[in-house]
């Protein structure tokens, strides 16, 4: 089992979402971050106070998934994301511990299998 | 000179003004948090673009003596607009009151357009919208023109404003296409508290706007008053039931939409119906524009702020419907359809027809022109940043965090410390 963790561009999320519900990807947990990856920062003036941002908005998903997953999914988010241009953003993998499924207190593989789709193994 | 009419006039005038502010926070509400202050400043633009476009040339164009289709330039610059009398007002102020008019009229397109078209470009087409567009079609039903001669009737400028401004955004939402992710992906108002604060102030500063239409503190603007006040009632009403029949709920976006489309209904009839009439007339108009909007979510057409369904067919509708309810016994002029006359709604449909032909026609060929000169869409990174962001260099909510200071003597400060690799992406 792994966490899949991507940091995208805010206006790549419905490719990226898209993608993902091709891939047969389902439940994941997204939220509004910021950052910077290296990207140009855009700069703001506010009555003649100028100011580079540094950070720029991004959002953060995270996919619990189990390991034949992770590449299919991986692939999706690139290929949702990517513009070509710096800040297009990562993704990380990182290993799991433990996953349970709050309603049925399902673990592991089980708690990350959508509902109605036999459990591989 | 009327110093009762005039000190009605001072204010109205003040009140239609208030409109364009009252509709960049309609529009304002209704598009994505990253396009919020673009969208608002496509109508506060407006205010100089359009009022500067409007006293060196536009008003010359619209009210100075020349053909029954276009008015002379005897105008221009403001020569001649001074104290004297102009009906029973200073012309000064006359010329004022008419060219808040030519504001929220180029503004109300901004609607079809908004979250792609380039600040640049669309100021250059306001100011060509005005003097090109506008002033030509106000002389023609305002300024002695061949409108007038017709016998339509047009109280405070449905096919003028609405109309007009309503063929100009079917016209420019299909040349510019749609945006990026349209059909795709839902686009959400992000602040209706905006939208109906818009409505508000709209219907609010739409009493100077048709109520001053009758130029005078009279019993006509009263009547404009009246129907100002229960035409929208009616409209919003009946929108709300239509919004319960459909879905079981009544919607804040559709009340705030169903109030303006009300208000553009009664505008060319407001000092022409009777009281009930504006009422029926009211009612009535919910209808159309109400399917119309649904029809249109299932086209390509990306009139984003539905423009046309509001503007476009609320304020033909309401044309065509002068004609229907107009009551000598009321307005002291002419009748309509149900009191006898139904030649009048001939004359009101040629009104319509001939702004939509005129406008529709004048609207493509002013943006194929700028078309070619700069591109008027911005492109898809700066579209997909936001419009604030990559138009204006401004955030509507910006956070804040992560902003340094460029100072003006020296170049931006080093950062205190360089993101590390692999460290927030």
């Amino acid at each position: 089992m792994k966490l899949v963790i991507a940091v995208i561009r805010p206006d790549r999320l419905t490719a990226v979402l898209e993608e993902l519900y091709r891939a047969d990807v389902q439940g994941l947990t997204i939220s509004r971050v910021q950052g910077h990856g290296g990207e140009r920062e855009h700069v703001e003036t506010y009555r003649g106070t100028t100011v580079k941002m540094e950070l720029s908005e991004k959002v953060r998903l995270e996919i619990g998934v189990s390991n034949h997953f992770v590449e299919p999914t991986v692939q999706a988010v690139i290929r949702g994301a990517r513009t070509g241009s710096v800040g297009d953003g990562k993704i990380f993998v990182v290993p799991v511990e433990k996953i349970y499924r709050i309603r049925t207190g399902e673990e592991d593989q089980a708690a990350v299998t959508p509902v109605g789709v036999p459990t591989h193994t | 000179m009327n110093q009762a009419d005039t000190a009605w006039m001072l204010v109205a005038t003040a009140l239609v003004l208030l409109m364009t502010p009252a509709l960049a926070f309609f529009y304002g509400g209704l598009v994505r948090s990253k396009n919020a202050l673009n969208t608002m400043m496509m109508s506060f633009v407006a205010l100089g673009g359009v009022g500067l476009a409007w006293a060196l040339l536009g008003y010359s164009l619209a009210f100075a003596p020349g053909t029954p289709f276009i008015g002379g330039t005897g105008m221009a610059l403001l020569s001649g607009v001074g104290l004297d009398v102009k009906g029973t007002l200073p012309h000064v102020l006359f010329f004022c009151y008419q060219g808040t008019f030519a504001i929220i009229t180029a503004a109300l397109i901004s609607g079809a357009i908004v979250e792609r078209m380039r600040f640049g470009p669309y100021l250059v087409f306001l100011m060509l919208w005005t003097v090109v567009v506008y002033a030509p079609v106000a002389h023609w039903v305002w300024g002695g023109g061949f409108l007038a001669s017709v016998g339509a009737l047009d109280f405070a400028g449905g096919t003028v404003v609405h109309v007009n401004a309503g063929v100009a955004a079917l016209v420019a939402a299909s040349t510019l296409g749609p945006r990026k992710d349209f059909a795709r992906q839902a686009f959400l108002p992000h602040n209706v508290p905006f939208t109906l604060l818009g409505a508000g102030l709209l219907w609010f500063g739409w009493f100077g706007f048709n109520a001053g239409s009758a130029l005078g503190a009279n019993d006509s603007a009263a009547l404009a008053f009246a129907t100002t006040m229960l035409a929208p009632a009616a409209t919003l009403l009946v929108w709300t039931v239509l919004d319960l029949w459909r879905t079981g709920r009544a919607t804040a976006v559709g009340g705030a939409t169903g109030i303006v489309v009300g208000l553009v209904a009664i505008t060319p009839a407001a000092g022409y119906v009777s009281p009930m009439g504006a009422i029926v007339l009211g009612a009535l108009a919910a209808f159309p524009s109400y399917f119309a909007l649904i029809f249109r979510a299932r086209t390509r057409l990306d009139d984003s702020l539905d423009v046309v369904a509001a503007h476009g067919l609320g304020g033909a509708f309401g044309a065509i419907l002068t004609g229907v309810f107009a009551n000598r016994a009321w307005n002291g002029t002419a009748d309509g359809l149900i009191t006898g006359h139904p030649a009048q709604v001939v004359a009101q449909a040629e009104a319509v027809l001939a702004v939509i032909a005129y406008s529709g026609v004048l609207t493509f060929v002013l943006l194929k022109l700028i078309g070619r000169a700069v591109p008027l869409r911005a492109n898809l990174a700066d579209e997909g940043m936001g419009m604030d962001v990559s138009q204006h260099g401004e955030e509507a909510y910006g956070a804040g965090e992560g902003a340094i200071l460029v100072l003006p003597d020296r170049r931006v400060r080093p950062r205190s410390s360089p993101p590390s690799e692999g460290g927030a992406s």
